[in-house]
């Protein structure tokens, strides 16, 4: 088991701003990179690129200092950004004629078919594709050079449904490959509840929890049940607390400690990632 | 061989597919020998994550159900023969209970019971 990117303790901050996070990825997995707008993912990603210098900290892809060997990871990473960074007047055709001189790996080959596979014409202008199609166009960049790490920023907001589950499709073909790994941010957590291995969750500049999808969802919990509860709960146990004229809603980080405690006086719902998110992000805790 | 996942019991999903697939090889579906799919491409087809597929083959292996071959894949275990038996006949009594507990919330007797028992043996 080898990690395919670790995040060290990284700290940045400016104006009134403030990131410190650590976390790792192993090979052979998808990590879903979650939280609100604002929380610190982009900064995050943008360091790991080197396209923002850090304070302190380490970053290691592939084992190396993203720092110093950062041409040569550069050449091994496939990056998606949250917008097109394309010139609008060059067609497809052009604009991976640009792109591909980047890369000692690039794959002419695998270019063509995943032109096929995407159902994009090489033809047309960066301008004439819709969002869609040119968040495929930065995918198949990406993905044509044979990169071991694709690093994706919020490549389905602004997406519709249809185009997000190909895109998931896509990203579990690539994991066919164990050596392959997956660095995803987005707020439409959605996409992540049944096909993220680890979820990293990120809220003002802090890691709130970076662990796996399977344990966030099975042992967390939204539970919601008569006011005069809240009166009798262990301290700490209720996340986010809602109250409204009928009841209570509140998350749990365990479930099977809330039945112990409320007995069948409650109802537990399953949680999304979104609950989790939602929950913490602004609720107090009681 | 079917494997058929719900998001929305509260089941977890590994715990779905490790009960799917005991199902298939203690009916005889899966036999001794039988080749399962690779734990990224059941991930894949399922559209769930790699380590959801993990856990549910590594319960497996643990259990004794299925042996993973170094380079070659997954396969399922040869099975003891009594102790599969019994596994049956564990599924026949769980079911057996369940009927036995229908019967008692609408106060049918034991007699009645074993008269309808009779009738469905003898039917199906």
């Amino acid at each position: 088991m080898s990690a395919i990117l670790e995040v060290d303790n990284l700290r940045k901050e400016y104006r009134d701003f403030n990131l410190n996070v650590s976390f790792s990825l192993e090979r052979g997995y998808l990590m879903g990179f979650i939280g609100p707008n604002g929380a610190g993912k982009s900064t995050t990603i943008k360091l790991i690129m080197n396209l923002l210098k850090k304070d302190s900290g380490a970053i290691k892809v592939f084992g190396l200092d993203n720092v110093k060997n950062e041409i040569e990871i550069k050449q091994r990473i496939g990056f998606v950004y949250d917008q097109n960074y394309y010139y609008d007047e060059l067609t497809v055709e052009e604009m991976k004629g640009i792109i591909s001189r980047f890369y000692a790996d690039w794959d002419d080959e695998l270019y063509r078919s995943y032109l096929k596979i995407f159902d994009l014409d090489p033809r047309k202008k960066i301008k004439e594709l819709s969002k869609g199609m040119q968040m495929k166009f930065s995918l198949i960049m990406a993905l044509s050079h044979h990169a071991e790490l694709i690093i994706m920023d919020e490549p389905t907001s602004g997406l519709d449904p249809i185009v997000r589950r190909e895109l998931l499709q896509i990203l579990s073909e690539i994991l066919q490959n164990e050596n392959k790994g997956i660095l995803l941010s987005t707020h439409i957590t959605s996409d992540l509840d049944k096909i993220a291995d680890y979820i990293t969750f990120i809220n003002q500049g802090r890691i709130v929890e970076t662990t796996t999808r399977d344990f966030l969802l099975e042992n967390y919990g939204v539970v919601r049940g008569k006011k005069e509860l809240l009166m009798q709960t262990d301290k700490g146990l209720l996340i986010g607390v809602k109250e409204n004229e009928f009841g209570f809603e509140a998350l749990v980080k365990d479930k099977a400690r809330a039945r112990e405690i409320f007995g069948d006086k409650i109802i537990i719902d399953k949680p999304t990632l979104e609950d989790i998110m939602y929950y913490q992000i602004d609720g107090k805790v009681v | 061989m079917d494997i058929i996942i719900s998001n929305s019991v509260d089941e977890p999903i590994y715990e779905q597919i490790v009960k799917q697939i005991k199902n298939l090889i203690i009916n005889g579906e899966l036999e001794e020998g039988d080749a399962l799919p690779s734990i990224r491409n059941l991930a894949k087809e399922l559209q769930i994550s790699v380590i959801t597929t993990k856990r549910a083959y590594e319960e497996l292996e643990r259990d004794g159900f299925i042996n993973k071959v170094a380079g070659k894949g997954t396969f399922v275990a040869p099975q003891n023969q009594a102790l599969l038996k019994e596994r049956r006949l564990k599924v026949v009594e769980e079911k057996l209970a369940e009927a036995v507990n229908a019967a008692r919330i609408i106060n049918l007797s034991l007699g009645e019971l074993q008269e309808m028992l009779k009738i469905l043996y003898e039917e199906v």
